[in-house]
């Protein structure tokens, strides 16, 4: 088999980007977790954390780099390349918004949530899963996979609408409350950046499969 | 009066072949032989007007055959026979009224190792003219091709001197200005820039971009990133089990290089043909 070094390196940077990957995933759980605990050395973490998570992405795309020029990559070697590239960049994203959700809780400081976190967690959890769904779209080449991401982000745009009119109506009954819930208001609009992003690397695996640039679907936020 | 006699009877469009204007020329289950050896087989395509179709395949795919082919170059091959048709502007190229000479004033051919005469610079572009009977105003056509080829201006001072002391790259360009003096309708190049080393090569790309507004080129190149570069459109043949190439696939240049349809153009792009 021709190009076995190429084909060595471009099975690494897919690695690489799932590995980019995964320490996105825990970032959004551990900056949720330390929210819901109150736990401020965790939310620290999380933004010492995303230090590595911006290195890792300048690395991939230092990578990708490096190949397009040395390789001449065409055809599915230049979609990988190209998907990666922006997969890599959709990441480091989506880590700024668990690094912005930390923030939010170090903000908040000793003022407890304006309420119990009900649907924000739920929101979470249905990002990261978004995420996985994304990412295993990717290793498997798979289109059917990549249109569920797209589907599913239905629900975290109807959350988070129901997030906001909730945390509206505490703010309109009672102005001393404006603070506490723009804090949570933040954090779930965080979540639902990063469930678009999640959708933007759906898009990039039907590229990737089928060589086209669509937009699956315009999210309502 | 002979004259467009010859021409009504050259250009006498071809019974139930319906080309339209866009294409130039196409070829119509065209199989190549050299003696027993069928050389290329069945291929179908068409050229568009003003634009640059790429050639692509591994050696001995018969890019060379098929290139030949535009030009009946093949004529000049001992032991070749052509199967099928070459339509050129609705005419059947080798119809037996087409006069060959006429077709390969039309359709230049560019060479892959620079051949200029070992004449002066001038003399090299008005060659073609004066073999043709040229009877119009010598000076002005070979400063005009040579313009548009873009060599004007590093030999306008020396049109006397040799063509051989030129370097490999401008006497490419003054092959080009040769072709194009005779003012043909399509330009044939095969692997015009082996010879040439990477800068040299670059400015003959430039140049094809700038023939295609009034030509229609077809180059046959082993460089991918050229084909990418200079072509709209890429043909890539494959040698078949009986030896003979065929035509696998031909499209828009960017899909070729970006998705393939077929997936021996794919390993052949990427470098993983065995
Ligand atoms: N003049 C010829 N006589 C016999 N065989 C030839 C001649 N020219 C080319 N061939 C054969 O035809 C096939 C196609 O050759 P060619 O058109 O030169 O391929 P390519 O340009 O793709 O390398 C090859 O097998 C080659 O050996
Ligand atoms: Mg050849």
């Amino acid at each position: 088999m021709p190009r076995v070094d190429f084909e060595r390196d471009l099975r690494q940077l897919q690695d690489d980007l799932l590995f980019l990957g995964s320490m996105v995933e825990k970032a959004i759980a551990k900056a949720l977790d330390a929210l819901k605990r109150r736990d401020f050395s965790a939310s620290q973490e999380v933004l010492e954390e995303d230090n590595i998570i911006d290195r890792k992405r300048f690395e991939i795309e230092e990578k990708c780099i490096d190949l397009i020029a040395t390789q001449q990559p065409l055809a599915r070697d230049l979609r990988i390349l190209i998907t990666v590239l922006h997969v890599a960049v959709e990441l480091e994203r989506m880590g700024d918004y668990a690094e912005g959700i930390a923030k939010i809780s170090l903000n908040m400081g000793d003022e407890a949530p304006l309420k119990p976190l009900i649907d924000i967690p739920r929101m979470g959890e249905l990002a990261a899963k978004m995420l996985r769904q994304s990412l295993d779209a990717f290793v498997n080449r798979d289109i059917v996979g990549a249109h569920s991401v797209s589907e599913a982000d239905d629900e975290v745009d109807a959350l988070y609408e129901q997030v906001y009119r909730e945390l509206l109506t505490f703010m309109i009954e009672d102005p001393s409350k404006v603070k506490r819930a723009t804090y949570l208001l933040w954090v779930s609009h965080d979540l639902e950046r990063i469930a678009d992003r999640a959708t933007n690397i759906a898009e990039r695996v039907v590229y990737l499969v089928t060589g086209k640039l669509v937009e699956m679907k315009t999210s309502k936020y | 009066m002979v004259q467009s006699q010859q021409e009504s009877e050259t250009l006498e469009p071809v019974a139930g072949q319906s080309q339209s204007d866009e294409n130039v020329l196409a070829a119509r289950n065209l199989s190549v032989w050299y003696g027993n050896f069928r050389a290329v087989r069945d291929i179908n395509l068409d050229v568009k007007r003003n634009s640059v179709l790429a050639l692509i395949g591994p050696s001995g795919c018969g890019k060379s055959t098929l290139l030949r082919c535009f030009n009946r170059m093949n004529d000049l091959v001992l032991n070749s026979r052509v199967e099928g048709q070459i339509i050129y502007n609705g005419t059947d190229l080798y119809a037996p009224s087409t006069d060959s000479t006429e077709v390969r004033a039309r359709v230049g051919m560019v060479f892959q190792k620079p051949n200029p005469f070992p004449k002066t610079i001038f003399e090299n572009v008005a060659f073609g003219l004066r073999v043709n009977g040229f009877k119009g105003n010598l000076q002005e056509a070979v400063e005009r091709s040579l313009r548009q080829s873009a060599l004007w201006e590093e030999v306008k001072d020396r049109l006397n001197s040799s063509a051989l002391e030129l370097s490999g790259g401008q006497q490419q360009r003054l092959c080009i200005a040769r072709a194009l003096a005779v003012e043909p309708e399509v330009i044939l190049m095969d692997e015009p820039c082996s010879a040439l080393d990477p800068v040299a090569t670059l400015a003959i790309e430039d140049l094809i971009r700038q023939l295609v507004a009034k030509y229609t080129i077809i180059i046959v190149t082993h460089n991918m990133q050229q084909a990418a570069r200079v072509s709209h459109e890429t043909a890539f043949l494959m040698v078949g089990e009986d030896r003979a190439g065929y035509l696998v696939e031909m499209d828009a240049t960017d899909k070729i290089f970006t998705n393939p349809s077929h997936e021996q153009t794919e390993a052949y792009i990427t470098g993983r043909f065995s």
